[in-house]
């Protein structure tokens, strides 16, 4: 972790040195090249041995900094479009045991507790269904309702209706903090 | 951004289905995907560019931990539907912002600004607020039950649509 490579970028007028593996952490949240020997070329870009970079990546893997790798789906393309987010306002007593219940549902893809805004937004759970027909996000909703007895639960649900930006993480800092196009 | 569904052959749903996680990490990583699916490195990459030229595919590669991996933040901000593409587009000039979508709500743009660490999530917030001149409401996640968007693709309800 000692090699530091002069990609300097500004931030706040503070130049910033980013060693090997934050050039990586930058690299490989623009993905992989699409080559027969991908790592080989990240490792190139970053002053890096093949073998260094695979191994910082299986690290990454156990220490769940990277939680999956493999193909990113843009569901939307897919037509994958009825994308519902579900906001409850559960009693914060019940608001895990809630949470991890539809977290076990497999139409629930995301499911998080957040904190509450008051007085505009009194919402603390929130899950997304993404189905192919509003229709029928509509209905898994009701049958999770009346599975898991919440119809006395307030809630809202969001349709999404546009996507105006869809990327990956980019929270490495990077020689300038602009992102790829979406 | 439509449906491109029908475009996708057998292969290509194969490869969807096995590598939306667990990519190998070996020295040909498309040649070891070849051989499982029966074809060849040169078919695998040819489809991978394919699908990500078509927007299918975001890009191959890590989902970083939002939480270990720097500082994120869901905010939402209520503007006047007839103005929501200009506010949408001056949220998206703002370093860090990696989701802004639309949603049918009062509160009815919905982003996620990202940041190497709080301070500097923050102090971009604050400047966006200024800047949009409305108040943003910041929801920041307390407890995660189930994040993951690599959820099988439900082939056959898509044949119907």
């Amino acid at each position: 972790m000692t090699t530091t490579t002069p990609l300097a970028s500004v931030n706040g007028g503070q130049p910033i040195e980013l060693n090997a593996h934050s050039q990586l952490r930058v690299l490989l949240e623009q993905g992989l090249p699409l080559t027969p020997r991908p790592w080989q070329i990240l490792a190139e870009q970053c002053g890096l041995e093949e073998a260094e970079v695979m191994a910082c990546v299986k690290r990454w893997q156990e220490e769940s900094l990277i939680k999956r790798l493999g193909l990113v789906v843009r569901h939307r393309s897919l037509g994958i479009d009825a994308n519902a987010m579900v906001v409850w306002n559960v009693p914060d007593e019940q608001v895990s045991r809630v949470g991890r219940a539809l977290a076990e549902e497999s139409v629930v893809t995301l499911c998080y507790r957040r904190a509450r805004c008051p007085p505009d937004w009194p919402f603390n759970l929130f899950c997304m269904i993404h189905g192919v027909r509003r229709e029928q996000v509509l209905e898994q909703l009701e049958a999770l309702v009346h599975r898991h007895g919440l119809a006395e639960i307030e809630r809202q649900v969001l349709f999404s209706q546009h996507a105006y930006r869809q990327c990956g993480g980019r929270y490495a800092r990077r020689k300038s903090d602009e992102h790829a196009g979406a | 951004m439509h449906c491109h569904y029908h475009d996708l052959d057998s292969l290509d749903r194969r490869l969807i289905d096995c590598y939306q996680r667990d990519l190998p990490v070996c020295s040909r990583p498309f040649l070891a995907m070849a051989e499982h699916l029966n074809t060849t490195e040169e078919q695998v990459i040819k489809r991978l560019q394919r699908l990500q030229a078509m927007s299918v595919l975001s890009r191959v590669g890590p989902v970083f931990d939002h939480a270990l991996a720097g500082a994120s933040l869901l905010a939402t901000v209520a503007v006047p539907d007839n103005q929501r593409d200009a506010f949408a587009e001056l949220i998206n000039q703002v370093p860090g912002v990696n989701h802004n979508y639309a949603r049918e709500h009062y509160y009815n743009l919905w982003f996620v600004m990202t940041a190497a660490d709080e301070s500097s999530l923050a102090a971009r917030l604050n400047q966006l607020e200024t800047m949009l001149d409305r108040k943003i409401l910041r929801l920041p996640m307390l407890e995660s039950f189930h994040i993951d968007l690599a959820f099988k693709i439900p082939w056959s309800e898509l044949e119907e649509v």
